[in-house]
Parts: C-alpha cells; structure tokens; sequence
C-alpha cells in the first residue's frame, strides 16, 4: 500500500507543483467530470428509494471524493478514504441495511405537512449563502502543499500529529475505544431467563399439538428452486410454513400458486397425452382423496 | 481552474447532506446522508489546506474521519437496537418527543 | 420622689391584671380591691401633689423612665413619665373621681353577677388614661390612647347581651379608629419632621418646621381630639355610649375618655400656637359642636342622653377655650376638672334616679322625685346650679372665664365666638333647668315597669317587679357618699380655682397664659352670661314648669325631631360613609372583576392560545427539529454575511 501511495503522490507531484493559483487543465477536467458525478452521486443517495441504493451511490461519491484528496496532495487522507469509508465504513452500513432488510423501500410519501417545502426553502437558502460567503472571502493566493510535502506527505501528517496534535489524537484513541465499548452495550441483550434446550422445545411442541414433524422445506412439490416460494401440499395448494419465518415476516414469500397450478394440470396434461388415458374429472378425484383423509384421521 | 472550486463543491454536497437528513425517514439513510455531510466537510479542509501550504487542514480531515467512524459504529448500534425493539427504522416512529 | 409615678399607673393597673385573671374566686371581694386600688392611686397622686407644692414653680416637673421601648438607632421610645401641673391636674381628676365612681360602682353594680369584671375593666380605664396623661412622649400617649379606646369598648359594651349595647361599644370603638388614624399620622408626621416624639425635643425643635407641616400636624390632632373628645364631626358615637352602665357613663364623661382629646391639644398647645390656621379650625369645631350638643341636649327626654349632649356641649367650650391659644388653655383645663365634678355628680345623680325608677330612663316618666329622694335631689341640685353657670358655683367661675376668653380673641371672630359661647351658656340653662323640672317637679308621672320579656333589655335592679309602678326610695349609702362629694367638689372647686387666680399660677409653668382683653368690661360679661342663663331657665320653667308635661312627647318642631335623631347625624353619616363606602365598594369590585381581572384573564389566555399554536411547532418528530436546526443555522450564517457586509 504504501508503494502505491508513493507511485500515486510521484504521479501528481509535478501537478501539485504548480498548483500555485491555479491548476492544471487535466485536473480541470477531471474536477468537472468527476465532481458532476459526485454531485450525481449524492442526489442519488437522498432519493433513492431502496436504503442499498442510497448506500450504492455514496460509496461512489465517497470514492471520486477520495480522487480530490488525491489531486489535492491528500496522498494519505485519499487512500484512507477508499480504505476506511468506502471499504468499512459502508461496508458497515451494508450490514446493517442488509440486517434490517435489504428490499424494503422507503415510501417516499412525506408524513409531516409541509416538511418537504420547507425543507427545499432551507436548502436552497443555506446552500446559496454557503456559496454566497465562498465567493466573498478573500483566500488569497494559493499556496500550493509542494513545500508541504516535500518529506512525503504521510511523513508531514505523522510529524504534525506526533507533535502538535498529539494530545488530540490520544483523545480520539479514547473515543474510538469508548465507542466501541458503547456499541457492545447497546446491541448487547443479556438473557433474563435460561435458555430451552433442545428436549423442552420438543416437548412443547408435542405439548401444544402443531406441527409435530419438522417443517416441510421449500420445493418439496415446488415448481421453482428457490427459498422464497412456498412448497405445494398434496392438493397443489401452497404453504406457507415451507418458507423462512424472515421471509414470512418481511412478506417476501413469492406467490406462485396459480403458476403452478396451471403447470400441474398442463403436466398431468401431457402424461395422460403420452399414456393414451382417459382424463378423470380432476376435481372429483382430489376431493375422492380428501375424503379419504378424513376416513383415516 | 481556480481551487476555490473545490469549496463550492463541498457545499453543495453538504446541502444535499442536510437536504437528505430533512426528507428521509429511514434511519440508516439520515445516517449516511450525515456521512455525505462530514466527508463535504473533509473535502473542504483538504482544499483549505492545499490553498494554505502546510498539512493541518489535513489533520483535522484526518480526526473527523476518526470521529465518523466512532460516530457510525454507535449509531448503527443505535440503529440496530431500535430496529430490534421497534421492528422499524424509520425515524419518525421514535416521536415520542412531545407532550 | 419621682419613683412612684409608674405606681400611680401600676396601681390600677394591677388591679386590672388580678381582677380580669383571678377567676370566680375573686367574686366577693372584687370589687373592694379594684376600689382599693383606684384610691392607692388617688392617695400616691395626692402625696405627689403635695411634694409638687413644695417646689418652685419652674421645678415641679418630675421625670421617670422606666426602660426603653423600642431601642432602635434612631426611634428611641422609652417607657417614660412626665409629671407636671397639667398632668398631675389630670391625675388628680381621673384618680379622685375614678375613685368615687369606683365606690359607687359597688352599691350600682350590687346585684350583677360580672361584678369583679365590672371593676377589672374600670381599672383598666384608669389605667390607661393615667398612662395617656403621664405619658413624656406621644408614642406612649398613644398606647394609652388606645387603651381608653378598649376600656371604653368594653365597658360600653359591657351589656353585651343586649345587642343595642353591643352596637354602641362597636360604634364608639369604630369612631374612635377614625380620630387613632390622625393620631398616628400626626406621630409619623413628628417623627420625619423632628426625629422624635418625645414632647420637651419636640416642642423645642418647633421653628425648625415649615408652617404647612405644624398646620398638618396640629389638624391631624385635632382629628384624634375629635375622636376621643366627641366633637364634630366624630361625635356620633356619645350619645349611643349611654347604653353603657351609668358609672360608666359618668366616668366618660367626667374623668377620662372625653377629657383625652381636650389633654391632647393643651399638651401640644407649643404646636397648635405655631398653627394659627389648625388653632382655627379647633376653634370653629369647638363652636360648633358647643351649640350641637346643646341643641341635641335640649330635644331629648332620655336623661342619660340629655346630659350626654350637655357634655358634648361642655367638651366644645373646652376645646374651643384650647383654640384660642395661652389665653384660653387654663380655663379649658380649669372647666375640665369643675366640669369633671358635676357632670360626674349629674350622672351618679341620674344613675340614683334610675336605680330608683326601675330602670327608666325617660324623664317623662319621671316628675316630683324630691319628697322621695333628698339626697340625690340635693346633690343633682347643686350639680345643675354649677354647670348652668350660677353665680359662686364652679361652673359659673370657669364658663365665665371661657366666655371672657372667646371675646378676648379679639375682632369680628372674638364678637362671634364671645355670643356663641354666651347662647351656649343660655341653652345649657335652658336643658338643664328642663331636666331638673321634669325629674324633680311637678307631679309624678310614673309608669308601671315593663314586663319581663323586655326586662332583659334594661340594667338588672334588685327590686325590678313588672307591672307595678315603682316605689321609688333613697339610693344606698355606697352610692350617695360620692354623690355627696362631687356636690362639694361642684360647689366650691371653681371658686378655689379662682381665689387669687390660684389655677392660673398653678398651670402657668405648663401653658403659658396671656391675659385677655375683651373689647368690653368683664363685668359686662359676667352680667350678660347670668342674664342670658336666667332667660334660658325663664323659658324652660315656663314651657316645663307652669305646664304639666305630657307623658308622650309631642310632636315638636322640625328641629326638634332633628335634634331628637342627634340633629341627623346618624343620617348623615350613613348616607355619606356607609351608602358612599358602599358605592365605592360597589365600583371597585366591578373594577376589579372588569378591569383587573380583565387584564389578569385576558393575559392568561393570550398566553395559553399562543402557547397551543407554539405547541403544534413541537410534533415530536427530530427531523422537524432538525429543519428548525437547520433553519437557524441559515439565518445565523446570513447575519454573519450581513454584519461583515456592513
């Protein structure tokens, strides 16, 4: 990594270099190119509808942002973005969208009247006073880090940090050791009471009279392969208790009951083509098997 | 090309931070639209420092990105716990802020 | 020497304590202590009396400070005694014939079963007003100002079972409160203007004052003089007062309570001589009520309310002799203390008749009481001689002296009050002289007593029987001995006095005193003053003498059945106070429900309607707090902008 970060910074040094007022017409470029799609990037990421999207599209202003801090002889802070943000920071979002489920959208109706104007109004205003106030102040020329980071820019940092901000940064091992501390207690259930074993669950269920058996799985008389359409019963109706109680709960089973339906009656269709039978009234002889169940129980 | 650009570009990604932290609902996406705000933020430091010649705006985009991290870690506890509590994690659920 | 001035105070008042605490036990000799105790203090008066005698006239006065009252920096108010002529005068009055009113009490009050609670509180009154005329500051005079006003209130009331006494005792305290206030402001006044209130600082600090303040003072005097002293326009309360035992009555009217506000106002004669304007207004008040209760004291057939308006008229010479400055305050004094004898001989007079009439008080229903009651005719006699002003009695010396005095002032006000006082003085004979004739004369015009369910109305008496006429006899010797001894205090005190204008030398060091010169003779006067009495007592015995007098009153004239109603002042006062106060309450509690509450409510709901549409800003949602947040943020941003733009 850090001979990339040294390929990287050799790279745009001459660039840096010159970068005294303005800059290079390749960094033009690139800063209208790649800021329009972090602009993009962002808009995406407050209007998408599906949490993951929104996470998708930071992540990708998140790395063009990593770019500028390269073009902006950040060499350090530009892979620590890439690295830390992008690679665990929204990873980390991920999981936890991923936990809390990953299709749910948002309904983008607005619950509290007039949220939405207003909030436009304070944008529009605050966002035109910020630009309003950085096209007023006088920065001055621009300096340009060339004598900054003549000893390596991760060197510059390391010295600054070591010494004028060293009390700041032990503080802020501090707060990383805290809130690591404080994330354990927070998600951190203790059990009130102890848990059942395997023998208890199973007397339970006897004691309650469902289900006695394991559940079914999915696809046993299913016509797809996959987790989330339920399994057909006998009579070719499906059931629900073949899927995941997750999926049940987040109303992701796939219904695909009439499909198969269909599917079946064209199977015993072609079968009875192939055999050179008769077709029996199919209702009659499902229900003649309903009866029969009900003489047996 | 002036650098200056750079800071008009850090505004407007902050205005759409906060823009997005007003509209959304989903806890989650406030969150990351708090992120898009701070990394505006770091954007802005990085350029100041770049246009001041010396590293200490990069420092301090160096602690911010600590403090976020440490920040999303107990936020997305947060998260987490609420949603196991409230099987939701829209933030307007949690308005029990009124008489 | 001066040690024993707090006794004469002590005295009565430990009887007070023993009486009013001891419990029932105390029933039997009671009264003897109390009476005991009143003498104590007559006999230690009388000693003091005489070792004043013994000294020069400018070293007579005695100082005694017993502690300090109230030491604060800057209010010093000691418990301290002054005892100089004017208050040993005092002193001698109120405990001599506190003492003989006393010693009748015991026959009167035989058969009450509050006997001894009787006595307590008589000594009480003695109390209270030696403290008020012993008094070296006006603070302490205040103190026992006010205690007058709550023995009065109690022993006017003493009857409490009977509601028109209840309601006399209420009414007297009330009235009284209205002349407290102005004593109270007039020491509050003292106190910002002099720093002080001791009397020798304050009457020496006097030139330092501007004339507005001494006025203000004075007048506030006055107001409290007023009260105590019965004069317009706080005289209402006198007359409701009778329905007070008839001791009591004698012991207002002659010895304390009346006497305060005529003490007052000779005590602070320094400032009323440095308020010219206040020293008018004394004197017109004194005028006026002198021919008020003249004139209410002619129109009434109840004898107690008769010879209370002849006090009222009696107290206005005295004040308005005050009013007239140094040449009128030793003959105001001097008329106090004849006035004392016979107006207290005329009550224990009346108390005898009554004792003696079953109770009743209407002198209609009296007439031809001399063959039965000797003694009390005698003495009433000789007590009426005085205060209509009969040549050689003391009433003649001092009234004639006040008369003398008036028409001294001098100018048009001198000719005005000099016939004021002398139709006073032929009114009194007129009043006077009906009394006596309708009591003592004529033939018996006796009523049997009423019966017994309005028995509980009238004074207890041994021998009350309804239904029989009375059989009237000679009071007990208890009750005639001070009878006896007032007539002689009647007939030979104002002569005494006068004997080498003994009086004025004696009050001199005290009041100063300038001779007046009225505009004529004072032999023209004094001729004057006995020819007017004489015409005033032709009139009466030739409408009350020669004619029987009918049982029922006729109707009378306009201002006759005006004087019998006190000359409307009841009237008055309920229209203009109660009906007025009534107003005013009336409007205020409209104000206060309108206006204040208006306000009150209108602010209290203007809060809670802006409130519940602030509330609706607080929907519990964070991200609308956020937007405020936000919002905020964008105004604190463009005011920054704005500030450095300017």
């Amino acid at each position: 990594m850090s001979a990339a970060t040294d390929s990287l910074s050799l790279a745009a040094s001459d660039t840096v270099a010159l970068a005294a007022s303005t800059t290079s017409t390749g960094e033009a470029v690139q800063f209208w190119i790649l800021g329009t799609i972090a602009v993009v990037g962002a808009l995406c990421t407050i209007l998408m509808r599906k949490a993951v999207h929104s996470a998708l599209c930071l992540a990708g202003t998140m790395v063009i942002l990593a770019i500028f801090y390269l073009a902006n002889g950040a060499y350090f802070l530009g892979i620590v973005q890439i690295v830390v943000y992008t690679g665990a920071i929204m990873m980390l979002f991920l999981f936890v969208v991923m936990l809390v489920g990953v299709t749910a959208a948002d309904s983008l109706k607005e619950s509290i009247k007039g949220q939405r104007w207003l909030a436009a109004l304070c944008a529009l205003g605050f966002g035109a006073l910020l630009i309003a106030g950085i096209s007023r102040a006088s920065l001055g020329a621009s300096n340009g880090l060339g004598t900054a980071n003549a000893g390596g820019n991760v060197e510059g940092l390391a010295a600054l940090i070591f010494t004028k901000y060293v009390f700041a940064f032990e503080i802020t091992g501090a707060l990383l050791i805290t809130a690591a501390v404080g994330a354990m207690v927070l998600t951190h259930r203790e059990r009130t009471e102890k848990a059942a074993t395997q023998r208890e669950l199973a007397e339970r269920r006897v004691r309650e009279g469902r289900h006695l058996p394991p559940l079914p799985a999915p696809g046993v008389y299913a016509r797809h392969n996959a987790v989330d359409v339920a399994g057909l019963l006998p009579d070719g109706t499906p059931s629900e208790l073949t899927v995941s109680q997750t999926l049940r709960a987040r109303g992701q089973v796939r219904d695909v009951s009439i499909e198969a339906l269909n599917d079946l009656a064209a199977l015993e269709q072609r079968s009875e083509d192939r055999l050179g039978r008769r077709p029996a009234p199919a209702g009659t002889a499902r229900r003649g098997r309903a009866h029969e169940e009900e003489k047996d129980q | 090309m002036n650098p200056v650009n750079y800071l008009y570009l850090a505004a407007l990604l902050f205005t759409i931070g906060a823009t997005g932290v007003l509209i959304r609902r989903n806890a989650i996406v406030v969150f990351m639209c708090v992120e898009l705000m701070l990394n505006a933020c770091n954007l802005a430091f990085v350029a100041f420092s770049r246009m001041h010649g010396n590293l200490d705006g990069q420092i301090i985009a160096f602690f911010t990105m600590v403090v976020a991290a440490a920040e999303v870690v107990v936020g997305l506890a947060i998260i987490v716990s609420l949603f196991r509590s409230r099987h939701s994690a829209s933030v307007d659920d949690a308005s029990l802020m009124k008489l | 020497m001066e040690n024993l001035i707090a006794l004469l105070v002590a005295a009565p008042l430990l009887g007070a304590a023993v009486l009013l605490c001891g419990g029932r036990r105390l029933d039997r000799y009671g009264h003897l202590l109390g009476t005991v105790l009143a003498a104590a203090s007559f006999v230690i008066g009388a000693v003091l009396f005489f070792d004043m005698l013994g000294r020069g006239a400018e070293e007579r006065a005695l100082y005694q400070t017993l502690f300090a009252w109230v030491p604060v920096e800057g209010f010093q108010a000691n418990i301290a005694f002054q005892l100089d002529q004017l208050s040993m005068t005092f002193v001698l009055l109120i405990s001599g014939v506190g003492t003989l009113i006393h010693v009748y009490s015991i026959g009167y009050m035989e058969h009450d079963e509050r006997r001894r609670r009787f006595f307590g509180y008589l000594n009480l009154f003695l109390a209270a007003m030696l403290l008020l005329v012993l008094a070296d500051n006006y603070l302490l005079l205040y103190f026992g100002w006010e205690g007058v006003g709550l023995a009065s209130y109690l022993l006017i009331g003493f009857w409490q079972h009977k509601p028109s006494a209840a309601t006399a005792a209420k009414k007297a305290f009330l009235v009284n409160r209205v002349g407290d206030i102005g004593l109270s402001i007039a020491i509050m006044l003292m106190f910002t203007t002099f720093g002080t209130f001791t009397f020798g600082p304050v009457f020496q600090e006097l030139d330092g004052a501007g004339e507005g303040t001494l006025n203000a003072i004075a007048l506030m005097l006055l107001l409290a003089a007023c009260g105590k002293s019965a004069q317009v326009p706080l005289q209402s309360w006198l007359g409701d007062a009778m329905e007070g035992p008839t001791p009591v009555s004698a012991l207002i009217h002659a010895a304390t309570m009346v006497t305060a506000g005529v003490y007052l106002i000779t005590r602070s004669g320094a400032i009323f001589n440095a308020a010219p304007d206040a020293q008018l207004v004394v004197v017109v008040v004194g005028a006026v009520t002198l021919l008020f209760g003249a004139i209410v004291g002619c129109a009434k057939d109840d004898i107690k309310k008769a010879l209370a308006g002849s006090t009222m008229s009696q107290i206005g010479y005295m004040v308005l002799a005050a009013g007239l400055g140094p040449i009128g305050y030793v003959f105001a004094i001097m008329h106090l203390v004849t006035h004392g004898f016979f107006k207290a001989g005329l009550f224990l007079g009346a108390g005898s008749v009554m004792h003696a009439m079953n109770d009743e008080v209407d002198m209609r229903k009296y007439g031809g009481l001399r063959k039965y009651m000797p003694v009390t005719f005698v003495t009433f006699g000789l007590g009426y001689l005085a205060i209509i002003g009969f040549p050689g009695l003391s009433g003649f010396w001092s009234k004639d002296k006040i008369i003398e005095a008036a028409f001294a002032k001098g100018g048009a006000e001198g000719w005005i009050l000099g016939a004021v006082t002398l139709l006073g003085a032929g009114i009194t004979a007129y009043y006077m002289t009906r009394v006596m004739l309708m009591t003592f004369f004529g033939e018996k015009r006796w009523q049997p007593a009423p019966a017994a369910d309005a028995a509980t109305d009238v004074e207890p008496s041994a021998d009350h029987h309804p239904g029989e006429l009375p059989h009237p006899h000679e009071s007990p010797k208890s009750m005639t001995v001070p009878m006896i001894v007032l007539a002689f205090g009647s007939v030979f005190a104002g002569a005494l006095f006068s004997f080498n204008s003994s009086f004025v030398h004696w009050l001199e060091p005290v009041t100063r005193f300038e001779h007046g010169h009225p505009p004529v003779g004072a032999a023209v006067i004094t001729t004057a003053t006995v020819v007017v009495l004489l015409i005033g007592a032709g009139i009466a015995y030739a409408q009350y003498g020669r004619k029987p007098v009918p049982v029922t009153a006729p109707r009378g004239s306009l201002l006759t059945r005006a004087a019998r109603r006190d000359l409307l002042q009841d009237d008055f006062n309920h229209v203009v106070l109660v009906r007025g106060g009534e107003h005013l309450t009336r409007s205020l509690v409209y104000l206060d429900h309108s206006l204040v509450d208006g306000v009150v409510n209108g602010t209290a709901a203007s809060v809670g309607g802006l409130s519940g549409r602030l509330r609706k800003l607080q929907n519990g949602f964070a991200r609308s707090y956020a937007l405020s947040m936000f919002g905020g943020t964008a105004v604190l941003i463009a005011a920054t902008l704005l500030m450095r733009g300017v």
